[in-house]
């Protein structure tokens, strides 16, 4: 059975114009993701993985191109029609977490739902589930500054996949934790990717993607490499082994 | 996103900085009081002035001489002295007119025992009480039989009594007193009515006309006549009437001006309020115009609010809010300021003008419209200053706000 494609990306050109001079951030990239995948975005700063993200994540609208996700077409999309599709087709985690301060962990995480008009009852119920998922079922009425990193973080996956998106989009996830929560975390999103989730994980740190199965490299705006991780790491056995 | 959470999401946002959104009301506050404060005491001070003219009898209309003129250069009203008792009797035949009371005055000065004080005399008929709203307290008035007997009774003013007898004197019913050396017998006291404009209409002493033209003036001219119409709507009839039957009686030709001037209650009444109107529309301008900068002020907060905010927004953007979630929400959090600062404004309002009348003895008058006027302006204000830092903040692009530190 052919997997479905999440992700399809041709030709994409992504230029900034900054005073009178065009930078030209992503010159032509293809990528295709299928379900289940989850893959990793390497390079160095300047290479475009920004860029790729903040356009995957729909944030941002290509210069030129075709981008297809979950074989909707981006590229001629509203903004109204954007935010509908981050609302409901992707989940985001940041490095520095961006929860909404003095809000409680319960009701950051209803957040993409109340935008999606689900009734509040509903939306209680999900953002509980969605935080015991992630091991947070004690911490629901918490605020973000009385919650640590790891378990700001937590909060925040939880967020993205209380909506059931088709992407998980996380941004150096764990570029603002130390390494036992880092790991904590990668074992977060290995377990999602088990269960079927597609990741896409934005990273400098080798360390990092080795998590993933694929590592693509960006280097000046086009991948250089794509290639399926061949020594992968398990936080689960590394979990263990501490 | 429903109209409730957006509200549930502007009371918190209002919650968490509770110094900053009170100062931010406080315009508005100032605003919504003053408003209602200042139309209190316009709507106070005009239902005073219209009791005050109220008071000076029902239906009332006010028949004046003319005023004479030395080439072209007019001596004032009452200058002319073409009223007379003939006058009075013809207009009296009117269908239109219920009573008349010709009066005509002077001052004099009267004597008690060891006493003596100088007041306004003022002559007139029978009719008078009816005519013009006045009660007696003791006594009682003089009749017909009094008036054409021309006998030397007289009614005074509580003022007078005072004066006069000494506030502790009971009773000066049967008194002989002195008004210009000549003897009068006080038969009543009427009722306190207090002073309008310049005039104490407690101040006086009250004999018949006839009494008045022959002992005391010398002189047979009326000067006003004191008309009371049948009915409120009878008014202009009745004025129709008088003015018909004075220049019959003045034998006035057709090409020849009126030797009189009739007014009516409600003529006073109108410039008397057209002037407390003015003042009302004044302050209530003034006020008016602390609601706007209340109002600029909101838009400041609101504008320093959606800076302070951008990441918030950067982050509820990134997580599927529309432009339109983000508009409703900074401008459902200005109107809820709004509103909170009009709430409170109309409650201080009403408190500022039950003190001011309690303790600074200012009439005021609270009516329902100012209060809901003020609100809706108030309202009105949260929309109109809301809407600018509203379109800025729905305007900011998620990625650039994702990014702002």
């Amino acid at each position: 059975m052919k997997r479905q494609s999440v992700i399809r990306i041709q030709e994409l050109k992504k230029t900034y114009q900054i005073g009178d001079q065009e930078i030209h951030a992503l010159r032509g990239v293809n990528l295709e993701m299928e379900e289940g995948d989850f893959t990793a975005i390497m390079g160095p700063s300047g290479s475009g993985k920004s860029s790729m993200m903040n356009v995957i994540g729909c944030l941002d609208k290509p210069s030129s191109g075709e981008f297809y996700l979950d074989g909707h077409p981006i590229s001629e999309a509203s903004d109204d029609e954007l935010a509908a599709i981050r609302n409901r087709k992707i989940g985001f985690v940041f490095q520095n977490f961006n929860l909404l301060p003095r809000t409680s962990a319960v009701e950051n995480v209803e957040l993409p739902l109340l935008y999606a008009g689900i009734p509040a009852k509903e939306r209680r119920e999900r953002a509980i589930r969605a935080l015991e998922s992630v091991g947070l079922g004690q911490r629901l009425h918490n605020k973000p500054n009385e919650l640590s990193g790891g378990q700001q973080q937590r909060v925040s996956i939880a967020r993205a996949l209380v909506n059931d998106p088709v992407i998980l989009l996380a941004d150096e996830p764990t570029g603002a934790l130390d390494t036992k929560t880092s790991i904590e975390i990668m074992g977060i999103f290995q377990k999602l990717n088990e269960e079927g989730k597609t990741i896409i994980l934005v990273t400098h740190e080798p360390d990092i993607s080795e998590y993933a199965k694929r590592v693509v490299m960006f280097r000046d705006g086009q991948i250089v490499s794509n290639e399926s991780v061949s020594h992968r790491r398990s936080a689960k056995l590394e979990e263990v082994e501490l | 996103m429903n109209f409730l959470e957006c509200v549930r999401i502007s009371f918190r946002s209002i919650k968490t900085n509770t110094l900053r959104s009170f100062l931010t009301m406080l315009g508005i506050i100032i605003g919504v009081s003053a408003v209602i404060t200042m139309v209190s005491i316009g709507e106070g001070a005009s239902a005073n002035v219209a009791s005050q003219i109220n008071g000076l009898g029902s239906n009332l209309l006010i028949v004046t001489s003319g005023q004479a003129r030395q080439g072209n250069i007019s001596l004032g009203a009452g200058s002319m002295q073409s009223l007379n008792l003939e006058d009075a009797v013809a207009i009296s035949q009117q269908s239109s007119v219920a009573g008349v009371a010709p009066s005509v005055n002077t001052r004099g000065q009267v004597v008690w025992h060891n006493n003596n004080y100088s007041t306004s005399l003022e002559g007139t008929t029978e009719a008078y009480p009816d005519v013009r709203n006045v009660e007696v307290q003791q006594g009682r008035f003089f009749n017909r039989f009094e008036v054409e007997g021309k006998s030397n009774v007289a009614v005074v003013g509580p003022e007078v009594v005072n004066s006069l007898f000494g506030s502790y004197y009971a009773n000066p019913i049967g008194e002989t007193i002195q008004i210009n050396q000549i003897p009068f017998e006080v038969i009543g006291v009427l009722k306190s009515q207090g002073s309008s404009g310049m005039t104490n209409n407690d101040d006086k002493i009250v004999v018949p006309i006839t009494t008045a033209m022959n002992r005391l003036i010398g002189r047979p001219n009326v000067g006003t006549i004191y008309v009371s119409a049948k009915s409120a709507d009878n008014m202009l009839q009745a004025q129709f009437d008088i003015q018909n039957t004075l220049r019959a009686e003045h034998g006035l030709k057709p090409s020849q001006d009126n030797d009189f001037q009739i007014r009516s209650q409600s003529d006073i009444l109108s410039t008397a309020q057209g002037v407390t109107s003015v003042m009302t529309t004044l302050l209530s301008g003034i006020a008016a115009i602390s609601l706007v900068v209340g109002g600029i002020g909101i838009m400041n907060i609101m504008l320093v609010s959606v800076t302070e905010r951008t990441r918030e927004i950067g982050i509820r953007k990134a997580i599927g809010a529309t432009r339109r979630d983000i508009m409703q929400q900074f401008l459902i959090e200005s109107v809820t300021l709004c509103l909170l600062g009009g709430i409170a404004g109309v409650l201080i309002g009403i408190l500022m003008s039950k003190l001011l009348t309690s303790f600074a003895g200012i009439a005021t008058s609270l009516s329902v419209e100012p209060m809901l006027y003020a609100f809706l302006s108030s309202m009105l204000v949260g929309v109109v200053f809301g809407v600018y830092p509203a379109r800025k903040a729905a305007s900011l692009k998620p990625i650039d706000a994702l990014r702002y530190e």
